[in-house]
């Protein structure tokens, strides 16, 4: 039994975004210091905005500023911050519903420990220095002490603080047109997934055998038909397999096609043939690049023979051996 | 019609919309690209959202845009709040499986009013990066969508001993049609035959003009039953069968040139529809034709020409808008293909010609179309059958 092989896998794109104009007014606001919601048809206000009445189902487009203040309605401390996280010291998650809104906004509080926060707290938000229009231009959440209010009475009493939380929650959000210089229109939201990746059994088999330049297949025990690679199972019957066979090294191109756009990334100059290739043997085929050749020369039915290079574990294409081409009749069925 | 699948509700289209289609649709968000397919669609029923009691949705890979689970993001923009929404997902035939699971839930009487919405944002991403991801230990193909289907064109031109000039003839076709649909992303006034076939070879043997184009756009269906289509502002279409089937990637005996699960759908569906001459007795198609060999390949699939003969009818120019059998009088997705739409497009377009709502894509006295998608490698298939009377139960 080889050993089982693993690998990082990373899968990472940046994606683009249209934001429509809900989400354009939103974040050029941000920009601006600005923080605005969205006024629902029975009249409260959602912050961050959305394009449509969660209830209604209505197109909603009355945009409201509400206040940076606001108060914490649950929070969840984070001990190890990780890459790309907002802040690099410990912080907490919170839902912060600022003053004049009727829901709670996901971000992160800066505070010295969990100690530190609780629900119903009173915060305000820290803006970044260098803002965008993106939900990072506020950089976090501080703490932060009203101003002794008009209630001066009320100040000494225990619950004070939740007291003017609900007195400044209170204060109406002020309609506003979401009209800016130079509008943000649309974003760059990088994505990046990682993955440990493992072939499995079989595929490991055929990879240590790939190593010693040999190419297995595995035949099913119900069809004995030579599947190459193999998966482990016959995809047909559904059956495991596990009787490893030699196929090749010599094959028959079934059909190919000739590619002449460059893909991002790859390291293949065009015109380049991109082959099915039926290897002696085996009962389907597999898809090389086929070298050694002039491009317009390939043809069905050519007989190749791999070519490896380097330590590469593949072969880095196949090239033609010189034999007659194969009957159609041979491979009609491979194709 | 006889009515092979007794028990079940008669499912009638209602509302159909669709967006323009274009490259980018930088003028809205995801929410408002299916949005406006939606409201097209509720606006042609004249329901509105209260009157739908569910929503599918489909969509191709999710690195297509990097949404992750976008039917729980979408949710408001369709008016899910409070129904069952569900997420639909067989590549590119997405389209086609999610208008059928919202018929069965329809059928089977779970729901009375469905929406199916279907949507590709392709100018969020990068759809030949989303189908190449670098896994280890396999070669890269790095070949792209055109260069996996190319040679299973070559393999059709070999086996049926075509003529290399019939891909161009469906390629000059479905984008003159599309300038008669003005939802189209493709308008290419002027093209000539000279033109397409003087298009850079990509993959040879599929030129550029024989290529679907990169779109973003979305289209929905409204399904209902007996008594929503009796309260209905327009004459329904009524889905008479709908079948999905699929088989994997890649097996010894895969046949790619006409895979086995393309047939087995289409005699699934014919079965249920009655239908026992489909040249004959369907008057209009609209095929999942990303690249144009594609025709004539699903003409035989589906059994409309003999294996080695679909390319003949193709050449006899009996696919054309005033041919025997029309085959994507709306231009195909060869002229539109927000991907994970594209099957959806079929079937609403298949659903539009048999209610004579096609505007000047409208195949005079259609009565009875098809509407089909595939994706993946060859490998998930979904059709219907629509027809302009209801199905007799
Ligand atoms: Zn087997």
């Amino acid at each position: 039994m080889p050993e089982i092989l693993t690998a990082p896998l990373t899968v990472s794109f940046p994606f683009t975004r249209s934001l429509g104009p809900v989400q354009s007014a939103f974040l050029t606001g941000l920009r601006e210091r600005t923080v605005l919601g969205v006024r629902t048809t029975d009249g409260r206000v959602l912050v961050p905005p959305v394009e449509y009445d969660p209830v209604t189902a209505g197109e909603i487009r009355d945009l409201a500023e509400v206040a940076p203040t606001g108060t914490v309605t649950t929070w969840a401390w984070n001990p190890a911050p990780r890459d790309k996280q907002p802040l690099r010291t410990p912080f907490a998650w919170v839902l912060v519903r600022l003053d004049g809104a009727d829901t709670a906004l996901l971000h992160v509080l800066d505070a010295p420990g969990p100690h530190a926060v609780r629900t119903g707290m009173r915060v305000r938000i820290r803006w970044a220095p260098e803002r965008t229009g993106a939900i990072t231009d506020i950089g976090c959440f501080e703490p932060y002490e009203d101003e002794p209010g008009e209630d001066e009475t009320a100040a000494g009493k225990a619950g004070a603080g939740e007291d003017r939380a609900r007195e400044a929650g209170h204060r109406p959000a002020a309609p506003h047109d979401g009209v800016f210089d130079a509008p943000v229109t649309g974003i760059v939201t990088p994505a990046r997934l990682d993955y440990t990746y493992t072939p499995g059994r079989a595929m490991s088999r055929h990879l240590a055998a790939l190593a010693e330049h040999r190419i297995t297949g595995e035949r099913c025990p119900s069809c004995r038909k030579v599947h190459v690679p193999p998966r482990g199972v016959c995809p047909t019957c559904g059956v495991p397999t596990t009787e490893q066979t030699e196929v090749g090294p010599h094959g028959t191109v079934t059909t190919f096609c000739v590619v002449n756009i460059k893909a991002k990334g790859a390291g293949i100059d065009v015109p380049y043939v991109y082959a099915h290739i039926a290897l002696d043997g085996a009962d389907l085929a597999l898809h090389a690049r086929i070298g050694g050749i002039p491009y317009d020369e390939v043809r069905m039915g050519m007989r190749v023979a791999p070519v490896w290079t380097g330590d590469a574990r593949h072969p880095d294409h196949f090239r033609p051996t010189g034999e007659p081409d194969a009957a159609y009749d041979t491979y009609k069925e491979l194709l | 019609m006889s009515g092979q699948r007794t028990g079940r509700e008669p499912v009638a289209v209602v509302g159909i919309g669709q967006t323009k289609h274009a490259a980018a649709r930088r003028d809205v968000s995801l929410a408002g690209l299916v949005r406006e397919a939606a409201l097209r669609a509720l606006d042609d029923a004249q329901l509105s959202w209260a009157d739908v009691d569910a929503v599918v949705l489909g969509k191709a890979p999710d690195f297509f845009e990097g949404v992750m689970m976008p039917e729980l993001y979408l949710a408001d923009a369709l008016g899910a709040a409070g129904k069952p929404v569900l997420r639909v997902h067989t590549a590119g035939s997405v389209g086609g499986s999610t208008a059928l699971v919202a018929a069965d839930l329809v059928a089977a009487r779970v729901q009375r009013t469905v929406l199916a919405v279907a949507f590709e944002k392709q100018s969020e991403s990068n759809a030949m990066w989303g189908l190449s991801l670098p896994v280890p230990f396999q070669q890269p193909l790095l070949a792209g969508a055109g260069g996996f289907f190319a040679p299973h064109v070559r393999a059709y031109i070999r086996r049926s001993g075509a003529p290399g000039g019939v891909g161009a003839l469906v390629a000059y076709k479905d984008r003159r049609n599309a300038l008669r649909n003005p939802w189209a992303h493709l308008h290419e006034h002027g093209i000539t035959l000279e033109q397409v076939r003087s298009s850079p070879m990509l993959w040879d043997p599929v030129r550029y003009s024989e290529t679907c184009p990169s779109s973003d756009g979305a289209c929905a269906v409204v399904l209902t039953d007996r008594a929503g289509a009796a309260r209905a502002p327009h004459p329904p279409a009524w889905v008479h069968g709908g079948a999905m089937r699929s088989e994997p990637t890649l097996f010894a005996g895969k046949d790619f040139v006409s895979p086995r699960a393309g047939r087995d759908c289409a005699a699934e569906v014919y079965r249920q529809a009655g239908i026992t001459d489909p040249r004959r007795e369907i008057d209009v198609a609209e095929l999942y034709v990303p690249f144009s060999w594609y025709e004539p390949m699903w003409l035989e699939n589906l059994g409309f020409a003999a294996e080695g003969e679909g390319w003949k009818l193709t050449a006899s120019g009996a696919t054309e808008p005033g041919g025997e059998l029309p085959v994507n009088p709306s231009g195909g997705v060869l002229s539109t293909n927000p991907i994970g739409a594209s099957g959806l497009i079929r079937f609403a377009e298949a659903a539009l010609q048999v209610r004579g709502t096609a505007g000047e894509h409208q195949v005079d006295g259609a009565r009875t179309a098809l509407g089909h998608a595939y994706g993946g490698g060859a490998q998930f298939f979904s059709m219907w059958v629509v027809g302009r009377r209801p199905p007799t139960t």
